[in-house]
């Protein structure tokens, strides 16, 4: 080798491609946590200080209980802060009452990331939505305090300290009767019956939207999710623009239903997975003796993704179908 | 014009601009020629000369009985100093004729052909006696492509201008200096597979380049240039068909199967070169870019000429490369040897560093984002393949298309986690492969 052209520091060898985009895991857990701020700034105008409480308590339980599984497994401490363990955390946080016990947000996220993570082996191969496992185990657990602790509720009649979505229920049951579409306003805009996520679904869909825009969130999902809750809603005779509104079915399905890991990974598949939640969320809240379903609808999907993923695999180029 | 395009793709950093202005020079003959006995697709050659032989530029040096193959000429008069191994731009060492390059230059060729010569048989003959390979960076032979089954009519040619991979411009600038030669050569082409229709097919940032080839195009019958959009791989061959003339390519076929033929500019011109005026293969464009090279230049060079030798020629490098390449940045081979020789496929060399590419020394978990299936133009599930390589479910593989993976890198580019997909891709072909053989 002449002298001109050796060099001092040694050269990578890698197989090509040697190109990659900018795109990387951290940058897209960090994304989604930015869409989910205006609507957590919001929640904390609106329920106050101690709501700042139960997501920094779900936050600490997140990310000590992601810690001590990366110690305990050897794995690299470093990915403590690749976002995932943080926006888990923050995910748990947004679907809890406003007013819960401040033990529970970080039993229910060290739950999350413990069992519903790193016990299936951490980021990448957890069949269920971990924010989601937390919520259905402190549901399990701590029923009375998942259904209550709001910050503010409505009293008709006989039915006191109840969420709209009861009311409606009993509307529906004929063991009331009210206007629920009164409602419409303070969900679109400031909504102070539900959990902490729940405050304003205009500012749900702009966060979004701005994440689908940035192509970090996919639009196949959403769109699945809320177009067949509404034909749901429509064909088993509820108010359609309340059930899109109430409760967490427009978080669950730009936030949760979404999350990569869970869903399947064609657009057509994910199309489908969306229909499914949507279906399965206004059946699960109209007809089962929950008034909250968006956790189970998602969950219950979770577990289909690997059989929608085997079934519609993409027609390969070249080949006929 | 409406721009032509396919559906998967990325899109890279394009990086032309560092030797797309650079008109093309000629490297200087370098004192040491090293030429592997297989820079081609096919059987290797056989050297025709012995060590101590004095040959002259032109000459033929080493050739093979097999159909799918192709000669070697010797692109410098000299004196054979050595047949054996050497370091190739693979990393592996392959018998080659090193060549010792004399003072005083002679040169020889093939007899040039007339228009009398000017059937399918005769094209054929000489695209084989010249040595002609693919130089987009495929190097399969020309006069095999050239053959295609009489039972399969070819209506169309496709002359190759869209050089989608970043930096390179060796394409680019023979398009704008020798546009004749193109369309010389795609006619020769039009008689050796019967085609009554040639398309120049050039990538939308060449517009300038289409818009010359198109003056000269416009005087004839059945040619014409058309657009596509920038994206990458515009260029590989199924994906140059299914734009312009919307056909697939079947799974496991060949272009020729759906009535086309696709052939890179630059051999184009060698068919030309090598039928008028009877000049084998012996030297070719290639781009010598990066940010680490002082002066990025596209060179015409004589092949066996060694990498390091072309960036003296460029001024050196400029800041020490983290990364030295061969070919384009999708597809190419890191190198560690700068002694390593320029051969027919070679289309670029790239002196990279940090902050214009990625080293690609680490990767994450999935996240099952889904954006390598929406990148893999042939519609696979890489991560899928990806996963059942690591399983080593060869039959998995094999029902899931591992084979029809066309290797251009595009998933392993879009991933959020930097996972080796197309390279644990490439692997599983290797082992369907070698199972099928069984």
């Amino acid at each position: 080798m002449s002298q001109e052209t050796t060099t001092k520091k040694s050269l990578f060898i890698s197989s090509s491609p040697h190109f990659f985009s900018s795109e990387n895991t951290n940058r897209i857990m960090y994304l989604v946590i930015v869409g989910l701020l205006p609507l957590t700034v919001m929640a904390i105008y609106t329920f106050g200080f101690y709501s700042l409480m139960v997501i920094l308590s779900s936050l600490a339980g997140a990310l000590g209980a992601e810690a001590l599984a990366l110690y305990l497994y050897k794995r690299p401490i470093s990915t403590l802060l690749d976002g995932s363990a943080f926006l888990t955390g923050l995910l748990l946080a947004l679907c809890l009452p406003p007013k819960i016990p401040l033990l529970l947000p970080f039993i229910g996220s060290a739950f999350a990331i413990i069992v519903g993570k790193q016990f299936f082996g951490g980021l990448g191969h957890n069949v269920f939505n971990p924010a989601l496992v937390g919520r259905a185990f402190l549901l399990i657990s701590w029923a009375k305090h998942l259904t209550s602790n709001w910050y503010k509720t409505v009293s008709v009649d006989a039915f006191t300290g109840a969420t709209p979505l009861f009311l409606a229920k009993q509307v529906r049951a004929g063991e009331l009767t009210y206007s629920i579409s009164r409602f419409y306003k303070s969900y679109l805009i400031q909504n102070p019956y539900g959990s902490i996520g729940e405050v304003s679904a205009l500012l749900i869909v702009l966060g979004g939207l701005f994440l689908i825009g940035l192509r970090i969130v996919n639009w196949e999902i959403p769109l699945g999710y809320i177009g067949a809750a509404a034909v749901s809603a429509f064909i088993f005779r509820g108010d359609v623009i309340f059930h899109l509104l109430a409760g967490g079915l427009l978080f669950g399905a730009f936030f949760m239903a979404t999350a990569y890991v869970t869903t399947p990974l064609t657009r057509l598949g994910r199309f489908i997975f969306g229909l499914g939640c949507g279906f399965l969320n206004i059946l699960i809240r109209m007809f089962s003796g929950y008034a909250e379903s968006t956790t189970y609808a998602i969950l219950f999907m979770n577990a289909l993704t690997p059989l929608i993923d085997y079934y519609l695999a993409p027609r390969r180029f070249g080949v006929k179908k | 014009m409406r721009l032509l395009t396919f559906k998967g793709g990325v899109h890279p950093p394009e990086r032309k601009e560092l030797s797309a202005e650079k008109v093309i020079e000629t490297a200087p003959l370098p004192s040491l020629l090293i030429l592997p006995l297989s820079q081609h697709i096919g059987a290797p050659l056989a050297p025709v000369v012995g060590v101590g032989d004095e040959v002259r530029e032109g000459q033929l040096i080493a050739d093979s009985e097999a159909f799918v193959s192709a000669p070697l000429h010797a692109p410098a008069s000299g004196r054979v100093k050595a047949i054996e191994p050497r370091l190739s731009f693979t990393g592996v060492k392959i018998n080659s004729i090193v060549l010792e390059v004399s003072d005083s230059q002679e040169k020889t060729g093939l007899a040039p052909l007339t228009q009398a010569d000017l059937t399918p048989e005769k094209i054929r003959k000489r695209a084989r006696e010249a040595g002609l390979v693919g130089l987009g960076g495929a190097a399969f032979p020309t006069h095999v492509k050239l053959s295609p089954p009489s039972d399969k009519p070819i209506d169309t040619v496709l002359i190759n201008g869209c050089e989608c991979e970043p930096y390179l411009t060796c394409d680019y600038r023979l398009m704008l200096e020798e546009p004749e030669e193109i369309i010389s050569g795609l006619k020769l082409i039009m008689i050796a597979v019967g085609a009554n229709r040639g398309v120049i097919v050039v990538e939308e940032n060449k517009r300038d380049a289409g818009q010359i080839l198109n003056e000269i195009a416009e005087k004839e019958e059945n040619i014409e240039v058309v657009l596509t959009k920038t994206k990458y791989p515009q260029g590989s061959e199924k994906h140059l068909i299914k734009a312009v003339l919307d056909r697939e390519v079947p799974s496991g076929a060949l272009p020729f199967e759906v009535g086309a033929y696709v052939q890179n500019v630059q051999t184009t011109i060698a068919l030309s070169r090598a039928f008028w005026k009877g000049e084998p293969l012996t030297e070719r464009v290639v781009t010598v870019s990066g940010e680490a090279v002082s002066h990025p230049k596209n060179l015409k060079v004589k092949l066996g000429t060694p990498a390091q030798d072309l960036i003296e020629f460029c001024g050196g490098f400029s800041e020490e490369p983290d990364k030295v390449i061969f070919g384009g940045p999708m597809t190419g081979f890191s190198i560690f040897d700068f002694s390593v020789p320029v051969v027919k496929g070679t289309s670029g060399i790239l002196a990279l560093k940090v902050g214009e590419i990625e080293l690609g020394d680490r990767s994450n978990e999935c996240l099952r984002c889904g954006r390598c299936l929406d990148a893999c133009p042939v519609f696979l599930m890489p991560v899928t393949l990806a996963n059942l390589t690591l399983a080593g479910d060869i039959d998995g593989l094999e029902a899931k298309g591992a084979l029809d993976c066309v290797e251009c890198g595009s998933c392993a580019f879009v991933c959020p986690t930097r996972r080796p997909l197309v390279q644990l891709i490439r692997y599983a072909k290797f082992e369907v492969l070698a199972r099928k053989k069984k």
